[in-house]
């Protein structure tokens, strides 16, 4: 009886969240499958401005339906990905790329992961250590 | 007793370190973008004007003049906010002021200006919206600054108040009107060419 209902539950909650996969698609026309599945990759590479937590994938907003669109016609008229990752980087700066480039400015983002993590486990053997002597 | 209060103080304020960290990053307030554009000459363009269309906006206008470029819209509501501003501005003749109407409609456009006022010399009609990504243009409204030379040399994100150009725009502002502005031949002949 109540692996039934367990069931049941089950069932619903899946049927229902599966839909939060929703992704707000204009439809564009591409000549090759290629160019459709660059302008996806490269639609969820950059962050929205306005909802700076979506992609110009997800996004509704006004200015990240202008930059699809201006993504869609730069891949239909053969650009690169280099190039229209410059495009947008020279309009809008580094903020724009989700992952952040590594450089000079960027090296303690980038490094401070493995800092901290070398200076959390030099505490721990310092602690074990000072443990053991007492 | 000294290891052991460290013992407690220490993961204790790691823990507050991190509250106040997510407090801020989880706020959903965004500090405004600096504009990639700054000390870089603004993206050249020709706009239909919004107020006559047999006349463009260029941005050789730019030369020889402090400027301020403004972009709005008439569905911005925060761009009310700023006009009663830019029209005392406007009156006072401190700066040209300049207008970039983005993604509108001209009717709707046109009879905001009439509801609102209207403080701009000229304004540029970009309804599709390319020329405000030429300026790297995230939302309304937004104000850029424009030196002599037609560099951009600040950019206010939101609207314009007091209180900004009090303390960041009419200081550069007045040091940018003592700059020299030699204009070269080519700016000349540009601005033959757009009366011709």
């Amino acid at each position: 009886m109540k692996l039934r209902v367990g069931f049941f539950c089950l069932l619903i909650i899946l049927l229902t969240t599966s839909s939060v996969f929703a992704e707000t698609q204009n439809f564009y026309q591409f000549q090759t499958a290629q160019q459709e599945q660059r302008f996806e990759f490269l639609t969820k590479q950059f962050r929205c401005l306005v909802c700076q937590n979506e992609s110009l994938a997800e996004s509704n907003a006004l200015l990240a339906q202008d930059l699809r669109q201006q993504i869609y016609q730069m891949v239909n008229r053969g650009f690169s990905d280099v190039e229209i990752k410059n495009y947008l980087v020279e309009r809008y700066s580094d903020y724009i790329l989700f992952s952040p480039p590594f450089n000079q400015k960027t090296i303690l983002l980038w490094l401070s992961p493995l800092i901290l993590f070398i200076i959390g486990i030099t505490i721990m053997v310092l602690m074990i250590r000072q443990g053991e002597k007492q | 007793m000294i290891t052991k209060n460290f013992k407690f103080i220490l993961p204790l304020s790691i823990f507050v370190a991190l509250l106040i960290f997510f407090w801020f990053g989880l706020s959903g307030a965004h500090p405004p973008l600096p504009s990639n554009l700054i000390d870089k000459s603004l993206p050249h363009f020709v706009l239909p004007d919004l107020l006559d269309d047999t006349k463009v906006v260029d941005t050789h206008l730019f030369h020889g003049q402090v400027s301020l470029l403004t972009v709005w819209a008439s569905w911005c509501l925060e761009c009310q906010a700023e006009q009663p501003f830019l029209l005392r501005l406007a009156r006072d003749k401190q700066v040209n002021l300049y207008g970039l109407n983005y993604r509108d409609d001209r009717t709707d456009a046109l009879n905001w200006l009439k509801q609102y006022g209207n403080p701009f010399a000229a304004i540029g009609f970009d309804d599709t919206g390319e020329t405000a990504i030429d300026l790297g243009v995230y939302g309304t409204p937004e104000t850029f600054l424009i030196d002599k030379k037609g560099v951009v040399r600040y950019r206010v994100i939101g609207s314009l108040t007091d209180s900004i150009w009090q303390t960041k725009l009419n200081p550069l502002i007045t040091e940018l009107k003592n700059e020299k502005w030699i204009q070269s031949s080519s700016s000349f002949l540009n601005q033959v060419q757009d009366k011709l």
